[in-house]
């Protein structure tokens, strides 16, 4: 293990010589708690990205069923998901769905089944999952019918020609605006705060009551988030890239 | 081009750093000038600043600003602010005065001018079910503990007795966040608890520990006018309050059950 006790001292240092006031670095119990903000922001961003992407897929999938109570009710989910703003559904789930979901504990007291990170989670990957559904559909309308006919006059069933055929190369049309809405997600888990999410911005806020270090701390937050957005948008240009098909991509 | 990038970062982050502009002084030139006192108040803090049924802010905090601007022969306007933006809006100008439930503490004496003397004081407690039978602050370890975006001792509660604090930006996010059990308790000063323990709605809840962390409560000013004009009047109005009895009286109006401080403020200034 590296001591690292003097590039901590160095922050010390800062402060008692600038006034610059990071003790996210130099005191034990703000680095603890920053370090645990910035892990729980990773989590709910990846477990939105995974769930969300996966929403968006089985979403555009049902958008084309046959099925009129499925393309309903699919409907439904995205006018309700894309037309309310995600605070809005954050209270709404936390506040007011979360008061019918308990059960008693051992000491006789009503606590609820579902935590706040787990209601952040499944909020802000079904915000996310709506517009993922839409960016899926525009994918596949632009998927050549031609495509789609000859796949059907070569034996593949629905299913079979959505994932082996139609989705491969919507998915390839449907990266960038992915992308921008993945950001988004990203920004957007900020909002947890909340509900008491213990996420960067939380912790943050913490941090400055406590402190008083305003715009060191909010310095902080923007150049992290700049740094993971810049993470994100570099991850899925690779993925474009690499899901380029020769001569069929403009 | 990447390192002008990172250059152009670094300024927008420096500048950001320096930008604390010092406002001009003579805040009480301007209150005169403009004939409004803007003072910032709690909002949810009953009764010490709360809304009336018709949206009006009112309670004992807000009748201390009446009578500022009373003083001051102009009229009052009140801007409800939060622990976590109190501080936040005196400096930038915002608000005039800050009389919004604040503990004295050494940090906060840098950042803010907090006038001498208080004007009132309240203690650390734990608003829990009866049900949990809490006896001692270290059984708080380990535990979910609601509380407020803000509060100096949301630092010294986990560092001393090991609670994980879920703190909420309002004392109405909280109230429901324990209700809900998403916590064991609250942590809050005392005086907030004082008007649920006497609710029939709250009777299954107890404020059991003994108080800690008892300390004042200080109107503030922007740091640079403490001991200037605005500062000044601001000391001799509070020192009036305590002189004529206007703060015992004020908690009289209020229900709020008499504090060992202003009595004890009382006795030392007859």
């Amino acid at each position: 293990m590296i001591d690292l006790t003097p590039f901590w001292d160095w922050f010390r240092e800062l402060y008692a010589t600038t006034g610059i006031k990071l003790t996210i670095f130099y005191d034990a119990f703000d680095r603890a708690r920053f370090a645990n903000g910035f892990l729980t922001s990773i989590q709910l961003m990846g477990l939105c990205i995974v769930a969300s992407i996966v929403i968006g897929v089985l979403g555009a999938w049902a958008q084309g069923s046959r099925l009129r109570l499925v393309r309903a009710v699919t409907a439904a989910y995205i006018q309700f998901f894309r037309n309310t703003p995600p605070l809005v559904q954050l209270y709404f789930f936390y506040f007011a769905l979360g008061s019918y979901l308990h059960v008693t504990n051992n000491l006789g007291l009503a606590v609820p089944i579902v935590s706040n990170f787990t209601w952040a989670a499944i909020c802000l990957s079904l915000y996310a999952g709506a517009f993922n559904v839409e960016i899926f559909r525009a994918g596949i309308e632009a998927v050549p019918s031609e495509t789609v006919d000859a796949a059907e006059a070569l034996g593949y069933g629905r299913l079979a020609a959505y994932m082996h055929v139609i989705l491969p190369l919507a998915f390839r049309i449907s990266l960038p605006a992915l992308n921008n809405n993945l950001v988004n997600l990203v920004k957007t888990t900020t909002i947890a705060y909340a509900i008491a999410v213990p996420e960067m911005l939380y912790v943050a806020n913490q941090i400055w009551s406590d402190e008083l270090n305003v715009p060191e701390m909010m310095n902080v937050l923007l150049v992290i988030y700049v740094a993971l957005v810049g993470v994100v948008v570099y991850v899925m240009g690779r993925w474009e890239r690499a899901m380029r098909v020769p001569g069929y991509m403009p | 081009m990447l390192r002008r990038a990172f250059m152009a970062g670094i300024f927008a982050v420096a500048s950001a750093l320096l930008a604390s502009v010092p406002l001009s002084a003579q805040t009480l030139d301007k209150i005169k000038q403009r004939g409004v006192l803007v003072v910032g108040t709690k909002a949810d803090y009953k009764p010490f600043g709360f809304r009336d049924p018709s949206g009006k802010i009112v309670g004992f905090e807000p009748d201390l600003a009446k009578d500022v601007a009373d003083r001051l022969g102009v009229r009052l306007e009140l801007e409800p602010v939060v622990s976590a933006n109190r501080m936040q809006f005196l400096q930038q100008g915002k608000i005039d005065l800050m009389l919004a439930t604040m503990n004295v503490t050494d940090e906060r004496k840098k950042s803010v001018g907090i006038v001498e003397p208080s004007y009132y004081a309240s203690g650390v407690n734990v608003f829990v079910s009866r049900k949990i039978a809490l006896k001692r602050w270290d059984q708080l370890k380990g535990q979910k503990v609601c509380g407020i975006q803000g509060a100096f001792f949301n630092k010294y509660v986990p560092e001393n007795y090991g609670a994980d604090i879920v703190a909420f930006r309002g004392q109405n996010e909280a109230e429901t966040a324990l209700q809900q059990g998403n916590c064991v308790g609250w942590l809050y000063d005392d005086t907030a608890f004082q008007e649920r323990l006497a609710d029939p709605k709250w009777a299954a809840f107890e404020m059991p520990l003994e108080t800690i962390l008892t300390e004042p409560w200080g109107a503030a000013v922007r740091l640079e006018e403490r001991d200037g004009p605005w500062g000044q009047f601001m000391a001799k109005t509070i020192a009036d309050w305590h002189r004529t009895g206007k703060l015992i009286e004020t908690e009289k109006k209020w229900n709020i059950s008499p504090s060992a401080f202003l009595r004890k403020a009382r006795e030392q200034n007859p």
